[in-house]
């Protein structure tokens, strides 16, 4: 079937495990259910993937009112309705009515696609149950056109998960599984490398210290994450601040700066506050 | 969740494939891509995995000596208590206690349960998930103290993500979901169909499209919930039932109260003494159609319920007793569910004194109480 393999791509950096899970899914034809900290990549692992094996990709965004009927196809029976009062010729066909999702855009795709079901937990608890049968099978059945649709190429499912809810055991059964754990800082280094290689090694060195000090302190609302960092130090490159003001020994400037980058909820940037002015205090005396 | 036979047989598949290759380590992401699907699971499955590949790597004469697999499980839940801390302490510290747990590894050669030694068994400790963070000896580690090369599996870098809250809501959702009452509100962005019809067949055939607002869960609930002093040994089912309301009912009020209620709650702990709500507010402010919640294990003195001044906190001009009865005929949807297993209600004159105030609608905080506490609510 597919010969390649997922290793992570230039602007990707894939751990070993990751790339474990992402392969065995890609083998095995089976969905792969990504989980981790929000900003962690979760979404982009599915672009990349797609880029990377060089597949189209589809993105099926899951809202709370998305139900899963809606990723397979619509019956636009309004636009039927119209129709028959102008007394159009296509009324006569149901199919002209019937208006697919992605789910069916990627069964009727004409190489091997990557669907991206994103943020499943975001829906209804039922909704993962409602999507067993198409994922084990890759096949569904129009009931208005009595038409069963199935898969020409099984596409390599990626869901993604910010475990706002729990999902089904019989849904959890039929997937591959991995968590995207919060990188270390060889790795962060890695990755803020691909996607800013000619960033000052000492800039990213304070700045990054700065960013591991800042999701140690405890009690934070919203830890910041990788996308965080990313748009922090593109800032900080914006603003051309110099790595020296990062650098927390500095009394007058602890807090460091662009912190809002960081820093999502004005609970938070005030517990840093707080913490901030206790540490400059203990330091004078 | 336990794997099933589906999740080996993947497994199975995946490793007929040649997905993992040939190394140990392919093959522990690839199990663990497989198997487990918990991320807190995660360090469990690492302990397991290190304790039996150690043996496996070294030699096959390690694999004469391996440990059998149920007594390790047992151990993977080590954890200590505080007790048990200061007696390490006096052994000297961890380092010693490593080399003596080692020590002991070496002599003991079947399953031990019981006893009061330190080691014990899984689940005895009486702090639970709550109690001291595992940071336990484990057999996986114990290996690679005294190896040179951590294995990914011995670094077990998923340790913290244990029993954190919005895990194990499933069932409560599930249970909370048979409030449910929808209604109809808001913008109208949904055809009705029927409607749509029988207009268009009144207007002679000439299509006439009928809206109606998408439906929601209208249910309105009012969770009273007791914190402190008794309650702190049921903290984690609480705050199960809890998050599991937060995402399930659009009109959810909360508040506090400690013990009993009486003329004012409170909606912030932290700031209890300073912004109290009359109770009489609350009366005032939801109507009846609100289904009132309790939740507290009702176990105190019963001068706490019945007399004036009975608050272990406060002087109370009125007793509860009569504030619980204002709150029940505002609110004639009422139940109180009750943490403490229903074996010992009869045990505890508060409880039975709470219970006849509620008329019988106390539900034990369990699936099947909260099941039946719902089913009087509707």
């Amino acid at each position: 079937m597919t010969n390649k393999t997922f290793t992570g791509t230039s602007s990707y950096i894939a751990t070993d495990d990751m790339k474990m899970a992402v392969n065995a899914a890609v083998t095995l034809e089976r969905p792969i259910l990504i989980k981790g900290e929000p900003g962690t990549g979760k979404t982009q692992l599915a672009i990349e993937i797609a880029s990377s094996l060089g597949r189209p990709l589809f993105e099926w965004h899951i809202k709370s009112t998305t139900k899963a009927q809606q990723g397979l196809y619509d019956y636009d029976a309004v636009a039927r309705l119209r129709d028959s009062q102008l007394g159009d010729d296509r009324v006569h066909d149901i199919a002209n009515y019937i208006v697919r999702g992605k789910v069916w855009d990627a069964f009727a795709a004409d190489e091997q696609p990557v669907l991206l079901i994103d943020e499943i937990d975001k829906a209804d608890i039922e909704f993962p149950n409602d999507l067993l049968q198409e994922l084990d099978r890759m096949e569904f059945f129009v009931y208005e056109t009595k038409e069963l649709v199935s898969a020409r190429n099984r596409p390599i499912v990626i869901i993604t998960s910010n475990n706002e809810k729990e999902l089904p055991d019989a849904f959890l059964r039929r997937c591959f599984f991995h968590y995207i754990k919060f990188p270390d800082s060889a790795t962060m280094e890695k990755i803020v490398g691909v996607h800013y290689p000619n960033l000052k090694k000492d800039l990213l060195k304070e700045a990054l210290e700065a960013f591991y000090k800042i999701r140690d302190v405890r009690g934070l609302k919203k830890k910041p994450s990788t996308s965080e960092l990313l748009d922090w130090i593109k800032l900080l490159v914006a603003e051309d601040i110099p790595p020296e003001a990062l650098r927390s020994g500095d009394s007058k400037s602890a807090i460091p700066p662009l912190y809002g980058a960081l820093l999502k909820n004005e609970q938070d940037v005030h517990l840093f506050e707080q913490l901030v002015f206790l540490d400059r205090r203990t330091n004078r005396q | 969740m336990k794997p099933s036979i589906t999740e080996l047989l993947t497994l199975l598949e995946a490793m007929k494939k040649g997905v993992a290759g040939h190394s140990v380590e392919d093959f522990y992401f690839l199990s663990r891509a497989c198997l487990v699907k918990d991320e807190s699971k995660f360090d469990r499955y690492d302990t397991i995995f290190a304790a039996h590949f150690q043996g496996l790597e070294d030699a096959f004469k390690a694999l004469v000596e391996a440990l059998p697999e149920d007594w390790l499980q047992k151990q993977v839940e080590l954890m200590l208590t505080e007790e048990e801390r200061k007696q390490i302490e006096a052994i000297g510290g961890f380092e010693a206690l490593m080399d003596a747990l080692k020590q002991r590894l070496d002599e003991q050669d079947e399953r031990h349960e019981g006893g009061n030694k330190w080691i014990g068994t899984a689940g005895t400790s009486p702090f639970g998930a709550y109690g001291y963070n595992p940071e336990g000896v484990r057999i996986g580690q114990q290996g690679s103290r005294h190896r040179n090369a951590t294995k990914v599996w011995d670094k077990r870098e998923y340790r913290n993500l244990d029993d954190s809250v919005e895990l194990g809501t499933r069932n409560i959702k599930i249970a909370l979901r048979r409030l449910r009452k929808f209604a109809r509100e808001g913008a109208e962005d949904q055809l009705d169909l029927d409607d749509t019809i029988d207009k268009t067949a009144r207007n002679a055939g000439l299509l006439d499209i009928r809206m109606v607002p998408e439906r929601h869960n209208a249910i309105k609930v009012l969770l009273c919930l007791d914190i402190g002093g008794s309650m702190d040994d049921h903290v984690r089912v609480c705050e199960e039932l809890f998050s599991a309301s937060r995402t399930e009912f659009k009109h959810l009020e909360y508040f506090y109260f400690h013990n009993f209620v009486y003329e004012s709650l409170w909606k912030d702990n932290r700031r209890r003494q300073a912004e109290r709500i009359p109770t009489s507010e609350i009366t005032h402010k939801y109507g009846p159609d609100y289904k009132l919640v309790f939740v507290g294990d009702a176990t105190m003195s019963p001068y706490e319920i019945v007399y004036a001044g009975g608050s272990v906190e406060h002087w109370n001009e009125e007793p509860g007793a009569v504030w619980i009865k204002r709150l029940l005929t505002a609110y004639p949807k009422a139940i109180w569910l009750n943490p403490e297993p229903e074996s010992r209600w009869d045990f505890t004159p508060s409880i039975k004194l709470t219970r006849e105030l509620m008329n019988d609608r106390m539900f034990p905080l369990t699936l099947s109480g909260l099941d039946s506490g719902i089913k009087s609510l509707r």
